[in-house]
Order: C-alpha cells, then sequence, then structure tokens
C-alpha cells in the first residue's frame, strides 16, 4: 500500500529512512519520526479498534497521550504488550502490532452485537448483572469478558531486562515544550542541577505540531536547537526525552520510567528496555501542557472523527493529511487554528461549524480572509458512516431555546475535525496533592496552590499564548532555583519572546445542543473508551448517584487505561448541568498514577532470578554439595535437607540419618543459627527481661535454654545462650529469626532500657557451627581436642569451654537438641570447612554420618522438643507447650504480664501433646485438622492441628505432635483426623515427649 | 516516599527506615500491678491522629538508631526530629491540622 495520505514535503519525518510495518497482518510502508498513528494515517488507516462495552468502530482520535481508541498490541508471546497507544510508538522497521479490541476481527466483529443490545447495557450494567440472578450473568459473562478485553498480558516471562535508577536533582523539569524548555534554561542558567523530562522522543511539545511559530524572531525549530544545544552544554543539567514523568508522591519524590530501546531497530544487549527513575526534587516545574477535548453528539466515535489539534499535528509534523475532505466542528477560536493547517496541505475543508453565533478571533479573521465557509451558531448534530465518517448533519442552534434546530445541511467527508476547548493536564500537580479550581474564562480546571514544592507553568498553569507560556516558564524556572537554594546567576536573561493567543475566545456546551430529545438520535460519547454517553450519565444522576466520585464508579467514565485524559471535564461539565449546579461544586474526580500504563518489568528492574534476594551458604556449603546434598531454603540460607546415597529416596536417607545420630555418630552443619554476642555489665538482667526464665544465677562456662515472647505473652523465639565471661554472653536465635530477635533486642536497649549497660553484635556469620552428636561425640572430641577435659564434671551438660579442635580454636558446648550426647563446635567461619573435614575423616571409624535439617527435625521431635514457627504460630504461650518449667514467676519478662489474662487461663486453649496414629505406618499430614467426631461433611468443629508429624525409625512407627483444645487434660483419649482424601486416621493422645524421657541418654 | 531527617545520618529516603508506631508508649513500670484493661491499652491500642502525629523510626538500613518524628498524617510534612527518650519540640499541634 503506498502512502496515499503523505504530503510531498514538509513534516518532521526522515524521507530517507522508510520503514516497513504489519498491522492486523497487513504490511505498510513508513518513515523514521512517525508514530504508528501517524503511519497509519499517512496509509489511509483509520479504523483501528473496537469500542470496549458496544464494540463500535473506532479510529485514531489524537496524537498524543490522551488517545483512547488507537489501543495497540506489540509484539508476540512473552515480549507482547498491551493498552499502549499507536499515537505514542514510535514506528520502528518490522514493528508488528496488533488492534486489541476485536473478536474475531477488525471489520467483522461479533462483539458488535452489544450495539444493538445497548439498551441492555445502560450504565451499571455490570453492578445491576450482579444484582441478576447468577445463571443470567454466567450466560452474558462469557462473551463480555471474551470481547471486551483490553488486549492480553504477554505469555510467559518477560525475555528482556529493565534498571532502576536514584536521581537527585534541584529542579525537575516536567515537559519538553516552550515553557519547559524555558524553565530548564532559567533554572539550568542560575546553577540548578536540573532534569527536564520529556515524555516525547524529541524536545519542543505543541511546537513540534505548528506551522510558521517563531520565538525570539527565529522559527520555532531553530529556537528548539538552541534550547537544546545550550542545555546539553551546561554539565549539571540532563535532559531525558522518551522519559515520562508517571507519578508524583510524597516528599518531591517523582517516578519516571525512560524508554531505553523501544524506539531501536536493532536493540543493543547492554542497555535495559526500560529503566526507572526514582527521583528526589527540591523543586519542580510542571510543564506539562494540554489536553483537546472532543465535543460530545451523536454519533461523535466514528472512525475519522478526529481532535481538531491532532489533525493539525499530523499535518505538521508527520505531514499527513488525516484525509480528503474535511469538516471542523469548533467552539473556540482555536479550531480554527486547524482548519487552516489543513487547508494549506490540501484537505479540502468544506467547512468550520461553529457553536458559537458570533464567531471572532485571530484564527477565526483568518479563516474568513481565507475563504473558509464558516457556519456560526451551528451544530453537528449527527454523523453517519460504518467503518468511516461519510456524512455530518449540521443543524442552526437556536439562541432561545439553546436547542438545534432541524438539520439545515448535510456535508460530505471524511474527517469531522472537533475543538471543545482544552484541558489542562493537571496529573501530576494533583497527584501531588495541590487543590485544582475551575477557571470560568478557559472551561477549564486550572491548579490552586501546590502542597509541595511545584511550580506549574504554561498550559497546564491555563496559559495558552506562547508568550505566556514562555514567559511563565521562565518565571517557573528561575523561582524554582531560587527555591532549591540556588544563587540567581548572571542570567537577568528575559523570557523568550513570541505571540501571543490562546484559543479563545470560546462558548462553552458540555454537550452540544441536539434537535432530537436527549438520549435519542445516537449515541453522543463522553468517554470513548469505557464506552459511556452523556445519557449513561443523566441515566446514573436519576438513579441517585450524585457525588461524582460515585457517578464515575457506576458508569465507569474516566476510568480505563486513558483515566478520562479527554473525558473528565465534559462529563463534570454535563453532570453539573443535568443537576443545575455549577462545576466547582460537583467538583473533580482523583488523577491517580500512572499517568499513562507503566510496565511491571520497570518495578521488577533487577531484581529477579539470583538477584532477587540474596543467597546465604555456610562456609561448608561446598563440601555438602559435593556430597550430593538435597537443599532447603531456611530464609535466605541454603541448609542441606537430607544426603541422599546413590539409590537412596529421601525416606531412606532420613531413616539412615536419624539412626546414624542414635547409634553412632552424626554431624550436622548448625552454622545458620543465629548468634549474637552480648557484652556489658547489665547482660544478666537484660536476659531476665528478654526470656521467660531466670539468668542471674547462671554461671561462667554455663548455658542455658531460653523462651522469648512478645508482650502479648505469645513465643517469638527459643534457644540457647552462653555465659562466656564475667559480662560476656552468647546468645544462639532460630535461623529465621536472627535479624528480628536483634533488631528487638537493640530496640529494647534504646527505647525502654536506656540506662543499660550492654552490646549486641551480630555474629553468624563470624563463626562456623558444626553438631555432633551421638553415643561417638565424645570419644571423637576427645580425640581431636586432646587438651579439653570432655569429663562430665569439667564439661557437664549444658557448658560450654574455650579449647582447640583439631588445631583450630573453638568454643565447644555440650548442649543437645537431638537428646543425644552432642557437642557445638564453634569455629572461626573461616575454619568452618577445615573442622569438618578433620571431623569427617577421624569420625569415619565411627561411620560419622552428615544429617540435614530433615533428620534434625525428627530427632527433636522424637524428644518432643518445638520448633518455633512450626508448634507455634504466634498464638501459642510456654504454658500451652507444657513449659511452664521454664517460666519465672518471681521476676518480669517481656510477655509476662499477659501470661494472667483471664484468655490465657482457659482450658480450651490449645496446648501441645504427641499423637500416635493407631497404624504405626500412617504418617499424618502436617497441618491435619483434628476433630472428636468425623460428620457426614464439613464443617465438622475442629480441636486442634498436627504441627509436626514424621516416620520415627529408632521408635519403628509414626509420630507426631500435634496443638489440641484442652489436650494435656486429653492424655489418653482419642482423636480423629479426617483427611482431605476421604479416610478418617484415628490418633491416641500421648505426651509429646517418644523417646527417653529421663533423659539418660546425655549421660555418658 | 517520605524524606525523614535521621538525627543521626541526616535526610534520607523512607526505604532506608522502619517504622514503629506511635512514640511515647512507656511500658508499665510495674506490669503486675496495672489492670487487664491497661495492659491491653499499652499492648495493642494506638492513637490514630489526623494532624501532628509523634510516632517512632528506627533507621534499619543506616545507624540502626531509633528515634522520634513529629509528622502531619494530613500533609507528612515532617516538622521534627528527635532522639528516643526526648521530650518531643514545642509545635503548635492544633493549627497544623
Ligand atoms: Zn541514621
Amino acid at each position: 500500500m503506498t502512502q496515499s495520505f503523505r504530503l510531498p514535503e514538509g513534516g518532521l519525518i526522515d524521507r530517507d529512512r522508510r520503514l516497513g510495518f504489519r498491522f492486523d497482518g497487513r504490511d505498510y510502508m513508513g518513515y523514521a519520526g512517525d508514530t504508528l498513528a501517524a503511519a497509519l494515517l499517512a496509509n489511509g488507516v483509520h479504523l483501528v479498534g473496537r469500542s470496549f462495552k458496544y464494540h463500535r468502530t473506532r479510529g485514531i482520535l489524537s496524537a498524543g497521550a490522551e488517545e483512547p481508541n488507537a489501543l495497540i498490541q506489540l509484539g508476540e508471546g512473552a515480549r507482547s504488550e498491551p493498552n499502549l497507544r499507536a499515537t505514542q510508538i514510535e514506528l520502528i522497521d518490522g514493528l508488528e502490532a496488533r488492534s486489541q479490541n476485536r473478536w474475531p476481527s477488525l471489520s467483522f466483529d461479533i462483539g458488535a452485537f452489544n450495539n444493538a443490545l445497548s439498551r441492555v447495557l445502560p450504565s451499571g450494567f455490570y453492578y445491576k448483572t450482579f444484582m441478576w440472578p447468577a445463571s443470567f450473568w454466567m450466560k452474558y459473562e462469557y462473551v463480555i469478558r471474551h470481547a471486551a478485553g483490553l488486549g492480553e498480558a504477554p505469555r510467559g516471562r518477560d525475555p528482556d531486562h529493565y534498571d532502576k535508577t536514584f536521581a537527585h536533582c534541584d529542579v525537575l523539569v516536567v515537559g519538553g515544550g516552550p515553557a519547559g524548555l524555558a524553565a530548564a534554561l532559567a533554572a539550568g542558567r542560575a546553577g540548578a542541577r536540573v532534569i527536564l523530562a520529556e515524555q516525547d522522543s524529541d524536545l519542543g511539545g505543541s511546537l513540534l505540531g505548528t506551522n510558521g511559530t517563531t520565538i525570539d524572531g527565529q522559527p520555532a525549530a531553530q529556537w528548539i536547537a538552541a534550547a537544546r544545544a545550550e542545555l546539553a552544554a551546561m554539565d549539571q543539567v540532563t535532559v531525558l526525552t522518551r522519559t515520562l514523568a508517571y507519578g508524583y508522591f510524597d516528599h518531591n519524590f517523582i517516578a519516571m520510567v525512560e524508554r531505553v530501546t523501544d524506539h531501536l531497530g536493532e536493540k543493543p544487549g547492554h542497555l535495559p528496555r526500560q529503566r526507572l527513575w526514582k527521583l528526589r526534587a527540591k523543586q519542580v516545574v510542571l510543564a506539562t501542557g494540554a489536553i483537546e477535548r472532543p465535543l460530545v453528539f451523536a454519533d461523535n466515535d466514528r472512525p475519522g472523527i478526529m481532535l481538531a489539534d491532532a489533525c493539525r499535528t499530523y499535518v505538521n509534523r508527520y505531514a499527513v493529511r488525516s484525509g480528503n475532505k474535511a469538516v471542523v466542528f469548533t467552539n473556540n477560536d482555536g479550531g480554527y487554528t486547524a482548519a487552516l493547517d489543513m487547508a494549506a496541505a490540501g484537505v479540502n475543508v468544506r467547512a468550520v461549524v461553529d457553536l458559537r453565533a458570533n464567531p471572532e478571533g485571530p484564527a477565526t479573521e483568518r479563516a474568513e480572509a481565507q475563504g473558509l465557509h464558516i457556519m456560526p451558531g451551528s451544530a453537528v448534530v449527527g454523523t453517519s458512516g460504518e467503518k468511516r465518517v461519510k456524512q455530518v448533519r449540521v443543524g442552526r442552534v437556536d439562541p432561545g431555546s439553546g436547542r438545534a434546530l432541524a438539520v439545515s445541511e448535510t456535508l460530505d467527508c471524511d474527517i469531522l475535525a472537533m475543538s471543545g476547548g482544552w484541558s489542562p493536564a493537571l496529573h501530576l500537580f494533583s497527584q501531588s496533592r495541590g487543590k485544582v479550581v475551575f477557571d470560568e474564562a478557559l472551561g477549564a480546571f486550572v491548579p490552586g496552590d501546590p502542597a509541595q514544592g511545584a511550580h506549574s507553568a504554561g498550559a497546564c498553569n491555563g496559559a495558552f499564548g506562547l508568550a505566556d507560556c514562555l514567559a511563565q516558564g521562565h518565571a517557573a524556572g528561575r523561582d524554582a532555583a531560587k527555591d532549591a537554594g540556588c544563587k540567581p546567576g548572571r542570567d537577568g536573561a528575559r523570557a523568550p519572546e513570541a505571540e501571543n493567543h490562546g484559543f479563545l475566545p470560546a462558548q462553552w456546551a458540555w454537550e452540544v445542543p441536539s434537535d432530537k430529545p436527549p438520549g435519542r438520535g445516537g449515541k453522543a460519547f463522553v468517554d470513548f473508551q469505557n464506552d459511556v454517553t452523556a445519557n449513561d450519565l443523566r441515566l446514573a444522576l436519576r438513579e441517585g448517584y450524585h457525588s461524582i466520585e460515585h457517578v464515575k464508579r457506576y458508569t465507569t467514565t474516566g476510568m480505563g487505561t486513558d483515566q478520562g485524559k479527554t473525558s473528565n471535564v465534559n462529563a463534570i461539565g454535563i453532570v453539573a448541568k443535568t443537576m443545575g449546579r455549577e462545576i466547582p461544586e460537583v467538583g473533580v474526580t482523583t488523577f491517580r498514577p500512572p499517568y499513562t500504563p507503566v510496565t511491571f518489568g520497570i518495578f521488577a528492574g533487577r531484581d529477579v532470578d539470583g538477584l532477587l534476594d540474596p543467597v546465604r551458604k555456610t562456609p561448608i556449603h561446598s563440601w555438602h554439595e559435593q556430597a550430593g546434598a538435597a537443599f532447603e531454603d531456611v530464609g535466605q540460607w541454603k541448609r542441606p535437607w537430607y544426603f541422599p546415597k546413590p539409590g537412596e529416596t529421601m525416606h531412606q536417607a532420613v531413616n539412615r540419618e536419624v539412626k546414624a545420630a542414635r547409634d553412632s555418630l552424626g554431624i550436622m552443619d548448625a552454622t545458620t543459627l543465629g548468634k549474637i554476642d552480648i557484652q556489658g555489665k547489665d547482660t544478666a538482667e537484660f536476659l531476665n527481661r528478654v526470656y521467660t526464665n531466670a539468668w542471674s544465677k547462671l554461671a561462667v562456662g554455663r548455658c542455658r535454654y531460653g523462651l522469648m515472647l512478645n508482650e502479648a505473652g505469645m513465643v517469638i523465639d527459643d534457644g540457647v545462650t552462653a555465659r562466656l565471661g564475667e559480662n560476656h554472653y552468647l546468645m544462639t536465635t532460630t535461623t529465621g529469626n536472627a535479624a528480628p530477635v536483634l533488631a528487638q533486642l537493640e530496640e529494647f536497649l534504646q527505647t525502654e532500657w536506656p540506662d543499660m549497660e550492654v552490646f549486641v553484635t551480630s555474629v553468624t556469620e563470624q563463626f562456623a557451627t558444626v553438631t555432633i552428636a551421638g553415643p561417638n561425640a565424645k570419644p571423637l572430641l576427645r580425640e581431636l581436642a586432646a587438651d579439653l577435659d570432655l569429663s562430665t564434671e569439667a564439661l557437664p551438660h549444658m557448658a560450654i569451654a574455650p579449647g582447640r579442635v583439631a588445631g583450630i580454636d573453638a568454643r565447644i558446648a555440650r548442649i543437645s537438641f537431638t537428646g543425644e550426647m552432642s557437642y557445638e563446635i564453634n569455629v572461626p567461619a573461616s575454619c568452618g570447612l577445615a573442622l569438618w573435614h578433620a571431623l569427617m575423616t577421624a569420625g569415619a571409624k565411627y561411620d560419622i554420618t552428615p544429617y540435614g535439617t530433615e533428620a534434625m527435625h525428627v530427632l527433636r521431635a522424637e524428644k518432643g522438643f518445638i520448633i518455633v514457627g512450626q508448634e507455634t504460630d504466634g498464638s501459642v504461650t510456654p504454658i500451652d507447650l507444657g513449659m511452664d518449667w521454664i517460666v519465672s514467676k518471681k521476676k518480669d519478662f517481656i510477655g509476662k504480664r499477659a501470661l494472667s489474662r483471664p484468655d490465657m487461663l482457659k482450658p480450651d486453649r490449645k496446648q501441645l501433646v504427641g499423637l500416635l496414629s493407631e497404624n504405626p505406618e500412617e504418617v499424618l499430614p502436617e497441618g491435619a485438622q483434628l476433630v472428636e467426631r468425623v460428620l457426614p461433611k464439613p464443617p465438622m468443629p475442629m480441636i486442634g492441628h498436627v504441627s509436626s508429624s514424621y516416620h520415627s525409625p529408632n521408635l519403628g512407627r509414626s509420630i507426631a505432635l500435634a496443638m489440641i483444645k484442652g489436650g494435656q487434660a486429653r492424655m489418653g483419649q482419642t482423636v480423629l483426623a479426617p483427611l482431605a482424601d476421604g479416610t478418617t486416621v484415628t490418633c491416641k493422645v500421648v505426651s509429646p515427649v517418644f523417646l527417653d524421657p529421663e533423659g539418660t541418654r546425655l549421660n555418658d | 516516599m517520605l524524606v525523614i531527617p535521621c538525627p543521626h545520618c541526616g535526610p534520607r529516603g523512607e526505604i532506608e527506615f522502619s517504622y514503629g508506631g506511635q512514640a511515647h508508649i512507656a511500658r508499665p513500670k510495674d506490669p503486675e500491678k496495672v489492670s487487664d484493661a491497661e495492659w491491653a491499652d499499652y499492648v495493642f491500642l494506638r492513637d490514630n491522629t489526623k494532624g501532628v502525629f509523634l510516632e517512632r523510626w528506627c533507621h534499619v538500613h543506616g545507624c540502626r538508631r531509633w528515634f522520634n518524628v513529629a509528622r502531619n498524617t494530613v500533609t507528612y510534612e515532617i516538622l521534627a526530629a528527635y532522639d528516643a527518650g526526648a521530650k518531643p519540640p514545642k509545635l503548635d499541634y492544633e493549627t497544623q491540622v
């Protein structure tokens, strides 16, 4: 297809670089510098989508971020991206684009049946259907969901990579149009560190779409080039194009997304696809421009009906005629500029239909002088044409009734360019919590007082004349630099000069007068993307929704991916008029980030795969890997789970490991246990306060087990603490809780007991810890630590001593989490692997067996030792665990007061018990619910749950721990575990200590 | 994202800090002497102030020190930062709202 709507010359495109692209399976050509929308229009393609609810044919409406219709799915498979606006997609060679809201195809669309059924799809349709019988909704849902989707999520993981960067600046300028450029120049000349962010591919903003504009006596393009060069020459100024400031958060924190390679045909591998900028600016200049408003009249949504200024932009920036025969429909002087530029480009401008009874203004006068056919006091009251507008019907507006009279003229056209005035782009200002006010003369909301250090300038501030834009931008840049603490520089420069007229005068009509009763004669769309008509708004008001926020939600006006950029002010105007209220009384809906949709990839950045979270490995990790260990994640740590020998199942390996630790000798890497070094003269008293038991009398060289509670009385951690010296202790915590416990101790010391002399330091990674357990632990250690007296008199259970093991300086603690005689050997982390090797070598004669976390769990469960986070879940007290023996009655400690609350004394609290299934082979699933009686089907009253469950090779049967209501009083009773597969396991409640209740195995 | 003025390190981004709730909640000196209701009040109940709120922050990814901040919960303006245990600065709590 040829670019038959491309002008022979002009535009900011590079005609030497022809680019091929594909849209909905057809091949087209465009030029570098085109957007997808411009290239489609150059090829005469207007029909680019189906509307959301009624599946009406829709065309390209705009030339920018506000586009509600031309939503595009780019790319395939994992690289597919939905909801992109054709008006912003930069054309690259080989671009694959699809219209996304169509089913089964764009030109034949079954969803259009919704249009015929529109009487049953009024506003609030979704809410109402939910109140119909459910079966009714199910029927509709399939078709509606299928037909009305807004693009597809990509399939598969994103193959591209993204970056995040932090930045700080004195002045952020958002928008690189005339106001933004003037601001950046003024701030930069004052020495401020400036970042200028422009969402477009080039600087210039609205100037890029104009023709014949001059600034300081030179063509706009030259002025832009000079500004670009001056900014580039300033070291402290950064200009970011293709960078959208999409969110304005607290304390001048602005989120921006930079499109780094999307516009490149060949994408360098070292560059991220996009980059998230997390920017903190001392001051912000908002120069975000304005968005033209459509006019609301019957059938105002056909392809070929476009915003007037967009038509002008396509002519001037892209050298594209939107069509051959145009009608311009306006309520302001600005619409005539588009008419003039289109006429100059060879478009047959049939007429300018002007709602104003007495058209006036500089552009109007030029159009009159050029002999354009002007129809004053007239309105477009209807259109026709299925896939492209073919005809418009024009009626005279009766000044008396304010209604349109019968059609006075019917005009053939293929373009209807409309201008309903302009809305400042207040999104960022509003996100910054600045309040907006309604400006009667402009017929638009403008910024009120800023809530943060924000300076609005130019069209977003209601200044539509070029001279005003430049003056405001200049002043805002200068003031922002000053407010950011920069001294005014040599500057003294004046603002750039230009002609100064905006789009006024205008005459506001939020809904165009019609020759038909309201709601008849075609749909008058307010919100194109959500298919909301003026009539839908009136219906919502009739049904009692009076707050604009409620009207928005009920009708969905202003929602969707465009967030009502073109529709909000018209909607508010229509609501106000219908309610007989003033627009400021109705107010505005909230602007939410992002300004336009952003991809999730930027939030993930590089935090994916191996970089998502640190992986912590012990110094002995390499040995475990070579031994073929299966690993388990415990927090960020990799811990050996079990060590299968060739051909062994997990069950076999764990059984072997468990038996070895009981029968001869097991060895475990316990390095991951949290270790906190505590020093200072008040440490014993500090431990008294943070643990439930007493610490004052713990002798040097002795260890004690402690339970830590929160102030609600619930168990949060446990572990053994050793007294190494007079004022020196070593606390161990559970692997997962090391950091939270340290933080908690620090908090107490700083905030509750600042007078205590106690210092806490994490030493988890400074030491490697190896546990040897079993009857042969002592013989092995005796061999490797010949200097150490291992007799029970010298080193009894729960004692610790310094010594050398295999020539390595060590602390040796005789403590046991297995119920066996066992030692924990702590050595400097760098010596951990050497210690392990020495123990493995010397232990060979005892068939020393490495065991993992699973065997450790079985060993401790045989002894009824709890694991915090497995038996406990934040709602379990020491009393519930049957650990009254460790709770001091005398001293205060964190959580003590809570233990005497009435709720804690209830006899039906869940308590720790052991469970033996009737069938010793049956291993209960952990998490299984327990009941007294099984009912035919759930729900049935539950009395508890299984917290730990294993096969115990030492007992030759299954064992389980459980938390059961009033469990300690149920000893010997039977409880039932109904399982998901329909079977029921019968269990007996027993003591949680299954093995060696007297603890004789701890002795020689 | 707030900028929080750590009294020890200077202004830093909120991501370096963790929040600690309302400040100046003293642990009862003798917990056994307070009623269940008073204890529940100490453990669970906090003000939900619209306006100037005195709250605790910890510079966890910095100096690890706890300190207090006076923050307007309406505007998010931070009016003061001061050491844990220190008296709050004199502020006009009424007009800040
Ligand atoms: Zn700090």
